[in-house]
């Protein structure tokens, strides 16, 4: 097969806002995508993913790609190896490689359209990890769970260079440590199970970067992965890139991220390109509505809700209602069936936290750090292992929650109620709404079925969800519908704590907003409280008074949310807020990062 | 292994009455008059009178020093009846094993892979008629299209005049030669069941992220399947020791009826009609330990082809 | 949740402009101007678990073949009386190994005029007086016809209604016809074929509801309290499992006396077969509750102050009858071969009571087999039933759970 396409091939359509040429006045593009598009053919036709597409890359800088889940942005990076799944397939457009413009091949015109290769070729299979490496989002099930990460990061050097076994391990380590990944020789002959998530990510760009490609496309590296450690491996392709003159095809959803690391942006929505152009210039100005609104959710994100203010104002914070005092909670500690002691994991470590009335506290920590499970024990789902949860009851009595049984923490189940995070395994699938937001009350048993039907349609209304909603069955919604529906059912037997536990999580940044603002329009209107779990620091800025950072199982720091953002006193929350990205490019690069570690 | 001896031996004891009252009863038919006081003392020698766990640990500890006591039909030690039953039936399960795996392996890699055309198709039809006929059918079809096609007959393990031989090369190839009959019949509905559980596996992971990421590596596509998603894939297969090897034994006892195998099969039918108990406990403590030994080594290999295993 | 192919959190099944796109946007898609109030109108939204089930195995061709043919075989079942032609255990002995015949619509009168009337030719038995070897010859000039509900012999229909009237008879009172053949006794093998569908397909019914039982109770014992003693249940269900089936059935049915009257033996024979079935959906009962535990909507229940009793009976067990119904249709066909073989054997069922196995007894030894093929009639019949059946099965699984995005 002819895998060289003409080198004078016919321009497609202008890209604005794009630099062909470096400053010695060279023309430093490298990949070209023009018109792409991509379809994915199921029983019920033929829908294109993507649209149209047309993108370059330059050597050197890097391209973000955002947008939202089903934008099309991640099916669009693998058409460029054509690497997508059944049953999709590339339908038009061409791919253009220029290895003549790239450092290591530079001399003589050599042009290639990714596209004209037949998917199985060895003509693009000798591309694939040589000229155009990927990594990927899911660092846990991107990579082998039987296989070494020495073997797995060497087969990328042995498929494309002649090297001997002894060879491959000298260049397998040395990637290695050129990822920072710690102790070299023994990681080589580890399974990915063995590493955390960050490790694990690095290994696959150290596969990566094998054999020094010219494109490095990176779907949502850092989308599976904490904070901090997404910083981490954001410093680390900058670094790389930096050294090698690599162009960078960044696909993520994270505004933050793109205001990181992007040289330009091109914003997908639907499948199509809605706009491109320099990071300064978009973030400074965005054309297109969309990009526009992305932008403003962002950043109205990242500060306290006026709202919520003015709701301070008109309505004083009370006394404390939710004391947690002292909670701890080991996992499978005990005997075992043998008999034999069993030392458990301790997840929570002495919590010490109140919520007071009418205010909204929030829990921010990363994964592992214990916040779930402490909400968890808050709520009495889970049996506490030492410490009390003291709950002011409506008429003043005070209980504690902790050693209650099931049976005698009905009352308070109902004064205390749960918004989950995943909208989808929350809600039965095989009830309609109505079952579902009337369950608390059929189960109270105190109004009649008439009384709770119109109950149900006063909440369907109070979420704002149409009166229609009530006979549908779950499948029929969107997340952020679902949501609402989880918020009425939490609602209906008029609580007055609400947990919720990365409500917003699981939404698109734009939907984020909606849904904090609806609840605290419900806060106002139905005098709630609430405890907001979460790893995102911007949301709980938005939405909390108050904020305890959680690590390892401990509250390592609490206070007044602005206090605490701005003037951290511990060292781990100063490097959490140090590591989130700002969405603004021009503040990059003026934050000094800080690494905790643990020095107990 | 405790439990499945006294599984075995509950199983053998269960029949009310016991061997003599039988063998008393093939007396009074053919006309002979039964001695009461010579059953009794047949009774006492035997321990038939004693309480059912003291039967039982005399019997296993019988079984322990390698005595699985006597046959009453035969007259013979129980011991020298089955050791060469019970060589040839491991020998049919393992070759039929063997026979299992190199059939379906492959077929069920190029159904997965190469999922909806024509061969995926045809293999699946296979499969599910495979899966539906019992094993004494196929095998009695078998020998109506050998006999009535053919003329020629199908059944036993060896040419009558190697019957009794004692084992020599010869013999041997005589066994090879009639051995791949019984192994089609087993093997059938194994692997018909071991394409399926291949080709549902292997379609759950052939399209997982790492498989993408091996592509994007330049890997070459049969290259890359053999690797990866195979590698993994295959980790039922291994169990298939622990489960395959009981369903063959199983299903090895009705075949070898039919075709009058001289496997452990026949005798043991023939035990237990007779209320030959010892005979039959010694049948049915083998082979179910056989099982247990299929799935300890399952599991073994389980843990050596698979570090997410070996590490916890 | 998501779709089981695509890991890829991109890809959509989206399709603009088509009903069931707009109107039923993935719901992953949700973007920013996706107003709560905008709800789609498919019909869909409204369909409870049942009627997605049934829309998704609707489409499975095959398995809505096996279901037809599953329905069929428990009608025949039911209505053995009816459809027999003949009392299964009336012996002729001028029809020992009477071979097929061929039913003819089409009546040829000598002068070449026709009519349509149902008969097969008669066939007339020769003994070679050597060989004493019987041959039988097509007689064209004399033909059986044969009545639709005509008046058979009389009956009880299921033992209480008494009836005369059978689907198929002959004018002639006296005459016989064999379509499928007639065994060594001169039994009509249609008739006995027809009545071991009944027994064969019902011993299947029964012995899964008996596992069924076993199998809720100990898995569900299993899964719900979970700790030590889902440990030893495990154990057990772990022992049972690498037992060989077949010499643990043929042990225990060899301990039934041999006096039991059949009835008795029958049910006896089912208790066997369930005792070693019961693990697999006792497995598949304890999986399905431990997942479920940990579902959100199961711990959302709890709070919303349901009774344990209320959790697992109207929130968990709607998850699971699908799932349980499917395996319990994929166990049936494991539960007749294994009657069939053990029949097949002797220490099954045994005459009088009519199975397939045992009528395959009748097919075990070479010469009969050579001489009588159409005793394979009963082997057809198990092979038929045993292939719906997982047909029906594997499109009930698959249709199972309708919230799972298929791909094919």
């Amino acid at each position: 097969m002819d895998s060289t396409a003409p080198s004078t091939m016919p321009r497609g359509a202008p890209i604005p806002n794009t630099r062909d040429h470096d400053n010695k006045g060279r023309d430093t593009t490298v990949l070209e995508i023009r018109n792409l598009s991509t379809e994915f053919v199921t029983k019920r036709g033929a829908f294109r993913a993507v649209d149209d597409v047309s993108l370059e890359l330059h050597a050197g800088k890097t391209l973000c790609v955002v947008g939202e889940s089903g934008s099309g942005k991640s099916v669009m990076s693998r058409s460029i190896l054509q690497i997508v799944d059944p049953p999709g397939r590339v339908a038009a457009g061409q791919v253009l490689l220029h290895r003549h413009r790239t450092a290591r091949d530079a001399g003589i015109e050599d042009t290639v359209d990714l596209l004209q290769l037949s998917p199985t070729s060895k003509a693009i299979r000798n591309l694939r990890g040589r000229d155009i490496a990927m990594i990927f989002q899911e660092p846990m099930s991107s990579l082998s769970p039987v296989h070494r990460i020495g073997d797995q990061v060497g087969e990328a050097i042995r498929l494309h260079e002649r090297v001997s076994k002894k060879e491959m391990r000298e260049r397998t380590l040395e990637l290695l440590r050129k990822v920072e990944i710690p102790n070299p020789g023994k990681a080589i002959d580890q399974f990915p199970f063995e590493f955390s998530g960050g490790m694990r990510q690095r290994a696959m760009i150290a596969m990566a970067l094998a054999c020094n490609p010219t494109v490095l496309i990176a779907d949502e590296p850092t989308t599976a992965l904490d904070v901090t450690i997404q910083a981490e491996i954001l410093d680390l392709i900058r670094s790389i890139q930096d050294e090698s003159d690599m162009a960078v095809l960044f696909i993520t959803h994270d505004m933050g991220v793109v205001a990181e690391i992007a040289d330009e942006i091109a914003v997908m929505r639907y499948g199509k390109v809605v706009e491109t152009g320099d990071v300064y210039d978009i973030f400074e100005a965005p054309q297109h509505p969309y990009t526009q609104r992305l932008l403003n959710s962002v950043k109205e994100l990242d500060q306290p809700s006026e709202r919520r203010l003015a709701m301070r104002q008109a309505r004083p914070v009370g006394a404390p209602c939710l004391v947690s005092d002292g909670v701890t909670k080991v996992f499978g500690a005990g005997k075992n069936w043998r008999g034999r002691e069993a030392r458990g994991l301790l997840a929570v470590d002495r919590a010490d936290l109140e919520l007071r009335k009418g205010e909204n506290l929030g829990i921010v920590g990363e994964s592992g750090s214990g916040k779930t499970t402490l909400g968890r024990c808050l709520q009495r789902v889970y049996d506490v292992t030492a410490g009390h949860v003291l709950y002011t009851a409506e008429d003043g009595r005070e209980l504690d929650l902790a050693p209650m049984t099931e049976n005698q923490l009905a009352g308070p189940w109902r004064d205390i109620r749960t918004v989950f995070q995943d909208p989808f395994s929350s809600l039965n699938p095989r009830m309609t709404i109505g079952q579902i937001i009337a369950e608390p009350l059929v189960v109270a048993g105190k109004l009649t079925a008439p009384e709770i039907r119109d109950r149900v349609f006063e909440l369907l209304e109070l979420v704002g969800l149409p009166d229609t909603a009530y006979m549908r069955y779950p499948h029929a919604f969107s997340g952020g519908q679902r949501q609402r529906v989880s918020i009425a059912r939490a609602i209906a037997p008029n609580p007055r704590i609400i947990i919720a536990d990365e409500a917003t999580s699981a939404l698109d940044v734009s939907l984020r907003t909606q849904i904090l603002d609806l609840l605290l329009d419900l806060q106002e209107r139905l005098d709630l409280s609430f405890i907001l779990i979460s790893h995102d620091i911007a949301v709980i800025r938005y939405f909390c008074d108050r904020i305890a950072v959680m690590y390892r199982g401990r509250i390592v720091e609490a206070g007044d949310t602005e206090e605490v953002c701005r003037n951290p006193a511990h060292d781990y929350t100063r490097s959490l807020l140090s590591a989130v990205p700002v969405a603004d490019p021009r503040m990059r690069g003026q934050k000094q990062r800080v690494r905790y570690t643990e020095t107990t | 292994m405790f439990a499945v001896s006294l599984i075995a031996f509950a199983l053998i004891t269960a029949p009310p009455g016991d061997y003599l009252t039988s063998f008393a009863a093939t007396l009074a038919q053919s006309g002979d008059v039964v001695d009461e006081a010579r059953l009794d003392a047949l009774r006492e020698r035997y321990g038939f009178d004693q309480p059912f766990i003291v039967q039982y640990f005399r019997w296993i500890g019988g079984v322990l020093q390698g005595d699985f006591g006597i046959s009453f039909e035969w007259q013979q030690p129980v011991g020298q009846l089955i050791w060469e039953r019970m060589a040839l039936s491991v020998t049919l399960a393992l070759a039929t094993l063997m026979f299992t795996w190199a059939l379906a392996l492959p077929i069920g890699i190029y159904s997965a892979v190469r999922k909806y055309s024509i061969g995926d198709y045809v293999a699946t039809t296979i499969g599910f008629i495979g899966l539906a006929t019992p094993n004494f059918l196929f095998a009695l079809v078998l020998m109506y299209v050998a006999v009535v096609y053919f003329g020629s007959d199908v059944s036993g393990l060896f040419s009558e005049g190697y019957q009794d031989a004692p084992w020599s090369w010869a013999k041997f190839g005589d066994l090879l030669s009639h051995i791949w009959i019984p192994v089609i019949i087993l093997g059938t509905s194994a692997t018909a069941s071991l394409v399926r559980i291949m080709r549902a596996n292997l379609l759950d992971e052939l399209y997982r992220p790492y498989v993408t990421t091996a592509r994007a590596k330049g890997l070459s596509e049969w290259r890359l399947i053999l690797k990866y998603p195979v590698r993994i894939a295959i980790n039922p297969f291994i169990s298939t020791i622990g489960w395959a090897f009981p369903q063959l034994i199983s299903g090895a006892v009705i075949t070898a009826f039919v075709l009058s195998l001289p496997t452990s099969g026949p005798l043991m039918l023939q035990a237990l009609l007779a209320q030959d108990m010892y005979l039959a406990g010694a049948f049915i403590l083998l082979l179910c330990c056989l099982s247990i030994v299929g799935m300890l080594v399952s599991d073994i290999l389980l843990a050596l082809i698979d570090p997410r295993i070996r590490f916890q | 949740m998501t779709s089981k192919i695509y890991s890829d959190p991109d890809v959509t099944m989206v399709e603009p402009g088509k009903l069931g796109a707009a109107a039923h946007p993935d719901p992953r898609t949700a973007t920013a101007n996706d107003d709560p109030r905008a709800l789609g109108q498919a019909p869909e939204d409204f369909a409870s678990q049942w009627k997605l089930i049934w829309i998704s195995f609707r489409k499975h061709k095959l398995a809505m073949t096996g279901l037809i043919i599953v329905v069929l075989f428990y009608l025949i079942g039911a209505f053995a009386e009816f459809l027999a032609p003949f009392d299964p255990n009336a012996s002729s002995a001028p029809d020992i190994y009477h071979p097929p015949q061929m039913i003819h619509f089409i009546d040829r009168a000598p002068d070449g005029g026709w009519s349509i009337n149902p008969h097969v030719n008669f066939l007339t038995a020769e003994r070679d007086p050597f060989t004493l070897a019987t041959t039988f010859t097509e007689d064209p000039d004399r033909k059986i016809y044969l009545d639709f509900f005509g008046k058979g012999d009389p009956y009880r229909l299921w033992g209480l209604i008494p009836m005369e009237r059978r689907l198929l008879t002959t004018e002639n009172p006296d005459e016989m016809f064999f379509l499928f053949g007639a065994d060594r006794l001169g039994r009509d093998m249609l008739s006995r074929t027809i009545y071991g569908t009944r027994i064969s397909m019902s011993i299947g019914l029964i012995g899964v509801s008996l596992s069924l039982v076993l199998g809720l109770i100990l898995g569900g014992i299993s899964g719900y309290f979970g700790g030590r003693t889902d440990m030893f249940i495990q154990r057990v269900v772990e022992l049972v499992i690498s037992l060989p089936t077949i010499p643990i059935w043929l042990g225990l049915s060899a301990a039934l006396p041999q006096d039991w009257s059949p009835l008795t033996r029958y049910f006896a024979i089912t208790v066997i077969l369930s005792l070693v079935a019961w693990t697999e959906l006792a497995r598949v009962v304890r999986g399905k509750f431990l997942t479920l535990r940990t579902e959100d909507f199961v711990t959302a229940a709890r709070l919303d102050g349901c009774s344990r009793g209320r959790v697992i009976f109207r929130h968990m067990m709607p998850s699971m009858v699908s799932h349980i119904i499917a395996s319990v249709t994929l166990a049936i066909p494991v539960m007749i071969i294994a009657e069939t073989s053990l029949s097949f054997l002797g220490l099954g069922l045994t005459p009088p009571i009519i199975s397939w196995g045992v009528l395959l007894k009748e097919a075990q030894n070479i010469r009969s087999i050579a001489q009588a093929p159409w005793l394979f009639v009963p082997g057809a019949a198990v092979c038929l039933a045993v292939l719906a059946l997982n047909f029906l099965g594997d499109g009930l699984r698959d249709a199972a759970d309708p919230y799972v995005q298929d791909n094919d």
